[in-house]
């Protein structure tokens, strides 16, 4: 009868058990630092910075990277350092209020469409369909281009453009929601429809909210860059890692410096977000493999 | 020591299967489990043997164990499996998978998620044909074919070319079945082959199987919770509790003797066609299924047996042959042997007023629900109009005060909906409803917030009625929270009130739902419904995902609580044993329509609607000594968009008369102030064709009364 | 089956109608007097006023847009500002060079992104599983002209193996165009790529989950052919869906590597055409993208029910 007890020996040791929750976390913990950096240094960076990132030195230009300038110099002599640093915070603040204006729409369009139905998310659902017929890109760069690009045209550009996606992740949630018991009962005690979007609804849609932002923002980094590197993103002078590579590219051989950081930047921050928001799926939508 | 003993046990035969001492285990988080433990079993070619037990007693990790197909972390620890001759423990992997399909098959619940949704019925079977049959293209198509035949399948050539779409539940099981069937297996494991199927499609399947069994000489496992299932189709049984085997014996011997208390508390729990609430009690067994990383030690039963001695709890007991071919692992079976009624004598009457017609607290009048089908929007500009699902049309019901209104019917009778409706979360498409004398509106929008305080909801999935982000005493405290007037000591108090009252211990109210069994889920969406002390609570199928000791005790609460706050029940259910034991109106509804309604011991005594005698007929008793008729409804239940002229049940009614009933709606005739009946044929006619569906039901209620 | 294709094309007819409404009004409001940027600045104001005339400038919007859309449905596409050479033949030649582009993406990451998403389903929680779901990840997001940018040190300065620039002939033909194309077309198919596997994975996952997949190993049919026939068939089907909501992310990654590549396709006709605000140039570039994003749509939906029984057969 001694098998009848709980083998304790299959209990595993305690370090393995640390090593391997780690393990399954190293790419989130990853993630996490590097888009703390990120965002430290946007917050930050106009306090470390060790040169202006507009101030142009024709003497010092295309200097490869050195104590002074860790990063070296562009074609004007400009520090690459300080202007990374810089850059960095125009595409956190871009995308970040992009993605959250999309997040914040898309919330309010999904549950009123997903909750209400009938006609009402079939004609919000259609425009939806409309708006994601036009690829992305494209939409983003006819906009930019008749309407003119600056700070807060790239912003609300990026907010719209994702809408149609976080509106469907939401309505589809709701969808699933509404039906439940616990929503009809609420109905039937009385409670009003904003009790029961609010209440009800809301707190079972938030964890789906909270993974779909932060591929939001991953893609609104994306966007951001690849706009920049056509031109339509922030003005010069204030420096933006897509147009610093665009601008950088004939000195692609001779300083390739210029090039790197910025590009560099922008990857190891698209990165670090995905693994965030692959973390955050895995911990708050623990049942689904499906990811989208 | 279980091994030596098992060596005296005599089978005539050579087993067909022969199970020894298996111990199955899965790695878990929290260590090792023991869902299996020290099982044995043998099966003899031409016996179905059932293996029945709840949710948790590990009948399917030893149905997955004996094919040897378990999940990655789980693992056979000890004993033997042997099929024939070969020891199917010691083949490797790819020897094994030659066994599969060919000598062992397997049937599994839902047929509708066993057949693969883009290959063709008929593909399907003949793939088994070429695989281990060795056969050729046009001989595995005729093979198909000729199985769908012995499966009683109408144009089994069309059939062959569909797809599983396209086939009703039913029709799904027979091609499982006749998957299973084509290679001539020595051993047939059927896994809750019934438990998706309604109980007239249940009820034909059971039969086909009996059949087929006669022609093919296999042994048959087959795994239920459901002991009507096991008295009707299996000869030995087995009943397992939390990973061991409690009691096994031929039917007769377990149903009629009953030398285990386990196998007593699971049978005190069904409550019988016979039976109702007005003269006994079902008796739920207290207590949980132990946790398997939390064995008690001895008996494992023990902490919720009656019987238990400090001896029980000492040391495991082991089986003992009590009669040939007869095992129990109670140590205390002598005692059960001489008192036949010991542990099932707790069936007190109860003090129940009988029919005093209360007023009248709800009627429906005429309800009507058409869906309409046709897509909104842009779409129905390249869709036809027109179509409407008729779920609920024209249907007329009251509901007394403190009284139980039973509404049964198949899946798709519009049940669910008309409750829906009553409940104003369906907005009916017409007729009326009146509240205590009040013009109730159609949806819950538009009643005031008294009418919607007396009218309450207690739903089908018990892990959707409470959202999951509030602890329970959240979700009970709300409806009072909403009156307004509530001190918060107060609503404290009458949340602690309600949590008695449900039986449920008041460190509970922190909890939150996950942390919670099905059945007290459902007791706390009890409570919610009752907080607001409503004249009228709609129970849609609170039963049917529980577990049947779970289910007794949820009755005897719905029970205790109409006694008393005399509020009335509408009980929804396709389960008509336990209708029949809640409720004391009864009515019937197919297809959208009521065919007949009436006090429920009327109801469940001729002269029946030919559906309600189909139904009857078709309920698995448990009890392997009862007769019943055997009635069976041919064909599917028709589409809802297009139903049947005239009476609506003529096409698969088996007492149609002719062209009348295809032609003209039946008429309602009055058999008793208390009874109605849809149909055509006339009360004598009826009264002289029929006969008692259940013999022995009307001896017992009239001793009884 | 006719009804539903019937039903799709339908929509789809009525979404590029709603589409090309949206772009035809955001190129209203262009910087500028379309007049004036044909006529140059030293044109005369009576000059302008008669071109205004004669371009249906003055008239209502709804007419201006009636107008141009059926003069687009005709192929009337428009004379270029700048060159004055109609716009149909230009975009179509582009629109060729873009389509060669396009089947070489395809080919590259479809069958690499199902394979390795199948891969990984097969090897779940191990260690292929961990690596591929690791990379498709990084892959998914990383802008074009980046990966473009590690690709070009790698395989032109490196390896040697392709060239850096994809300026090539217009009109040159597939054969002489493909080693031109490889490079610009690993850049988009890696975004793709990941998107793909990692849903292909899902998709896997869920059917190697279901009963029927249970049900046809303990029939005894052999692994591969479980895999192949029953899981795999079914795995599949919403990857082709996938596709389609995948193409509107390929477009644009295409327009970005016609622009680091020099590769004489639509998107850096479109981009020309913005440089010097050609406006019937941007009108037709972005209505061909969107007929073709919707044709992908219209195909996939297509696709899906012709494999799906459940739509195929009712």
């Amino acid at each position: 009868m001694a098998t009848m007890q709980i083998n304790q020996e299959y209990i595993q040791p305690k370090y393995l058990a640390i090593w391997k929750k780690v393990r399954r976390n190293l790419l989130t913990t990853i993630g996490f630092f590097v888009v703390v950096l990120f965002l430290l240094s946007a917050v930050v960076g106009p306090l470390v910075v060790p040169y202006d990132y507009a101030e142009q030195n024709i003497e010092q230009r295309l200097q490869s990277p050195s104590v002074d300038h860790i990063f070296g110099t562009d074609e004007f002599g400009r520090d690459v350092f300080s202007r990374v640093v810089m850059g960095s915070r125009s595409v956190c603040v871009i995308a970040g209020t992009g993605a959250a204006l999309a997040v914040i729409f898309g919330l309010v369009i999904g549950l009123i469409a997903g909750y209400w139905g009938g006609l009402l998310d079939d004609v919000i659902m259609r425009l939806m369909e409309v708006m994601m017929s036009i690829p992305g890109l494209l939409l983003a760069m006819l906009v930019l281009f008749s309407l003119g690009s600056s700070f807060y045209s790239v912003i609300l550009v990026v907010g719209f453009m994702y809408i149609p996606v976080v509106t469907r992740v939401v309505r589809s949630v709701v969808l699933d929601i509404k039906t439940r018991a616990f929503i009809e009962a609420a109905k039937l005690r009385g409670e009003s429809i904003r009790y029961i979007l609010m209440r009800e609804v809301l707190p079972n849609v938030l964890p789906h909210l909270a993974v779909e932002a932060s591929m939001r923002f991953v893609y609104a980094i994306f966007m951001v860059a690849s706009l920049g590197f056509l031109g339509l993103g922030v003005q010069p002078p204030t420096p933006d890692w897509g147009f610093m590579v665009s601008e950088a590219r004939p000195f692609y051989n001779n300083a390739p410096w210029i090039i790197f950081f910025p590009a560099a930047s922008i990857a190891i921050l698209v990165v670090g977000v995905s693994f965030v928001s692959d973390g955050l799926r895995k911990m708050l939508l623990p049942g689904g493999v499906s990811s989208d | 020591m279980t091994e030596m003993y098992r060596s005296q046990k005599s089978i005539d035969t050579d087993p067909i299967l022969d199970v020894r001492n298996l111990t199955v285990t899965y790695r878990t988080g929290q260590g090792l489990v023991y869902t299996v433990r020290d099982v044995s079993l043998q099966i003899a070619a031409g016996e179905i043997y059932g293996l029945v037990g709840e949710s948790g007693s590990g009948k399917s990790t030893l149905a997955r164990a004996i094919v040897r197909y378990l999940a990655d972390n789980g693992q056979i620890n000890s004993g033997s499996i042997k099929l024939g001759n070969t020891d199917l423990l010691t083949l490797p992997m790819s020897k094994m998978q030659k066994i599969w399909g060919s000598r062992i098959t397997m049937v599994h619940q839902d047929p509708a998620a066993a057949v693969n949704p883009s290959i063709t019925i008929g593909e399907q079977i003949a793939e088994v044909a070429r695989l281990h049959l060795h056969m050729s293209s046009s001989q595995a198509r005729e093979k198909a074919l000729e199985m769908l035949r012995k499966m009683r399948m109408p144009d089994p050539e069309s059939v062959a070319k569909r797809y599983a779409h396209q086939l009703s539940g039913g029709m799904l099981q027979r091609v499982v079945i006749a998957i299973a069937l084509t290679t001539n297996p020595e051993l047939l494991i059927m896994d809750e082959p019934t438990t998706s199927l309604d109980v007239t499609t249940e009820a034909a399947i059971l039969d086909l199987v009996r059949e087929l069994l006669t022609e093919y000489n296999m042994a048959v496992l087959f795994i239920t919770h459901n002991l009507g299932v096991v008295a009707n189709i299996c000869n030995r049984v087995g009943v397992m509790y939390a990973g061991e085997i409690m009691e096994e014996g031929t039917v007769r011997q377990v149903f009629n003797h009953k030398l285990h208390p386990y196998t007593r508390g699971l049978l005190g729990c069904l409550p019988k066609v016979t039976n109702d609430k007005r003269n006994v009690s079902l008796s739920a067994i207290p207590g949980f299924i132990p946790r398997m990383n939390h064995l008690p030690s001895g008996c494992i039963f023990g902490p919720r047996c009656k019987l238990v001695e400090d001896d029980c709890q000492a040391e495991r007991p082991s089986q003992v042959e009590a009669e040939a071919g007869h095992f129990t692992a109670c140590r205390r079976w002598e005692a059960l042997q001489s008192n036949p009624d010991l542990l099932m004598d707790v069936q007190q009457v109860r003090d129940m007023d009988e029919h005093e017609e209360g007023p009248l607290v709800f009627t429906a009048s005429n309800i009507k629900k058409y869906f309409d089908v046709t897509a909104s929007g842009f779409d129905s500009l390249f869709k036809q109009s027109g179509t409407e699902i008729k779920a609920v049309d024209d249907v007329s019901v009251g509901v007394r005060g403190g009284f139980t209104l039973g509404v049964v019917g198949e899946s798709g009778c519009g049940k669910t909906t008309f409750a829906r409706c009553i409940a104003g979360l369906e907005e009916a498409t017409s007729g009326k409803m009146e509240l205590e004398g009040q013009l109730l509106p159609y949806t819950v929008a538009k009643r005031t917030s008294a009418q919607k305080k007396r009218i309450q909801m207690v739903f089908q999935n018990p892990d959707a009625s409470l959202n999951p982000h509030y602890t329970i005493g959240d979700s009970v405290s709300r409806p009072f929270v909403l009156m307004g007037d509530l001190s918060k000591e107060e609503i404290q108090m009458r949340v602690k009130e309600l949590f008695s009252a449900v039986n449920l211990p008041e460190d509970y109210i922190n909890r939150l739902p996950h942390e919670l069994s099905g059945g007290e889920k459902q007791r706390i969406a009890i409570a919610r419904a009752m907080a607001s002390e409503p004249t009228m609570i709609l129970c849609d199928e609170p039963l049917s995902s529980l577990d049947v000791s779970v289910q007794a005790a949820l009755i005897n609460l719905l029970i205790k609580l109409q006694d008393s706050s005399k509020i009335s029940y509408l009980f929804i259910s396709h389960d008509l044993a336990a209708v029949r034991y809640i409720s004391d109106w009864v009515a019937v509804m197919y297809l959208g329509r009521i065919c007949e309604i009436g006090s429920s011991e009327d109801v469940f005594l001729p002269p029946y609607h030919p559906y309600t005698e189909a139904l009857l007929s078709a309920i698995p008793v448990p009890d392997p000594d009862v007769q019943q008729e055997r009635i069976r409804l041919e064909g599917n239940v028709p589409s809802p968009i297009d139903l049947p002229s005239g009476c609506r049940f003529h096409t698969r009614c088996p007492r149609k008369i002719g062209e009348i009933c295809e032609a003209q709606e039946p008429p309602w005739q009055d058999v008793s102030d208390h009874h109605q009946i849809c149909c055509h044929i006339t009360l004598d006619e009826l009264r002289t064709m029929q006969s008692e569906v259940i013999v022995g039901q009307a001896d017992t209620l009239r001793e009884v009364r | 089956m006719a009804t539903y294709i019937l039903r799709r094309f339908g929509s789809i007819l009525v979404i590029v109608f709603l589409a090309s409404l949206i772009i035809f009004s955001i190129t209203q409001f262009l910087p500028g007097d379309v007049a004036q940027l044909v006529l140059g600045q030293f044109a005369t104001e009576e000059a302008i006023a008669n071109l205004r005339e004669e371009y249906g400038l003055n008239n209502p919007f709804y007419i201006q847009y009636l107008d141009w859309a059926v003069n687009f449905v005709q192929g009337d596409w428009g004379n270029s500002l700048v060159s004055r050479m109609p716009v149909f033949p230009m975009v179509m030649s582009r629109l060729r060079n873009s389509a060669m582009l396009a089947v070489v993406v395809l080919m590259l990451y479809v069958p690499f992104g199902i394979l390795l998403g199948v891969l990984a389903a097969l090897k779940r929680d191990k260690w292929p599983d961990q690596i591929i779901t690791t990379i498709s990840m990084m892959f998914v997001a990383l802008p074009v002209f980046v990966s473009s940018l590690l690709l070009i040190p790698l395989f032109c300065h490196f390896l040697g193996w392709l060239p850096a620039n994809s300026s090539i002939l217009p009109d040159s033909t597939f054969g002489e165009a493909l080693p031109y194309l490889i490079l610009p077309a690993i850049a988009v198919a890696l975004n793709s790529l990941g998107y793909v596997a990692r849903m292909t994975r899902a998709g896997t996952i869920d059917v190697l989950r279901t009963d029927y997949v249970r049900a046809a190993y303990l029939k005894g049919l052999p692994r591969r052919q479980v895999l192949v026939r029953h899981a795999l068939r079914n795995a599949l089907l919403p990857t082709i869906t996938i596709i389609a909501m995948d193409a509107g992310m390929m477009i644009g990654g295409m327009l970005v590597a016609e622009v680091v590549f020099g590769y004489p396709g639509l998107g850096r006709l479109l981009l020309y055409g913005m440089q010097n605000q050609d406006l019937p140039l941007i009108q037709a570039c972005s209505m061909v993208a969107v007929a073709l994003l919707c044709l992908a749509n219209l195909i996939a939906d297509l696709l899906y029910g012709l494999l799906n029984p459940r739509i195929r057969v009712k």
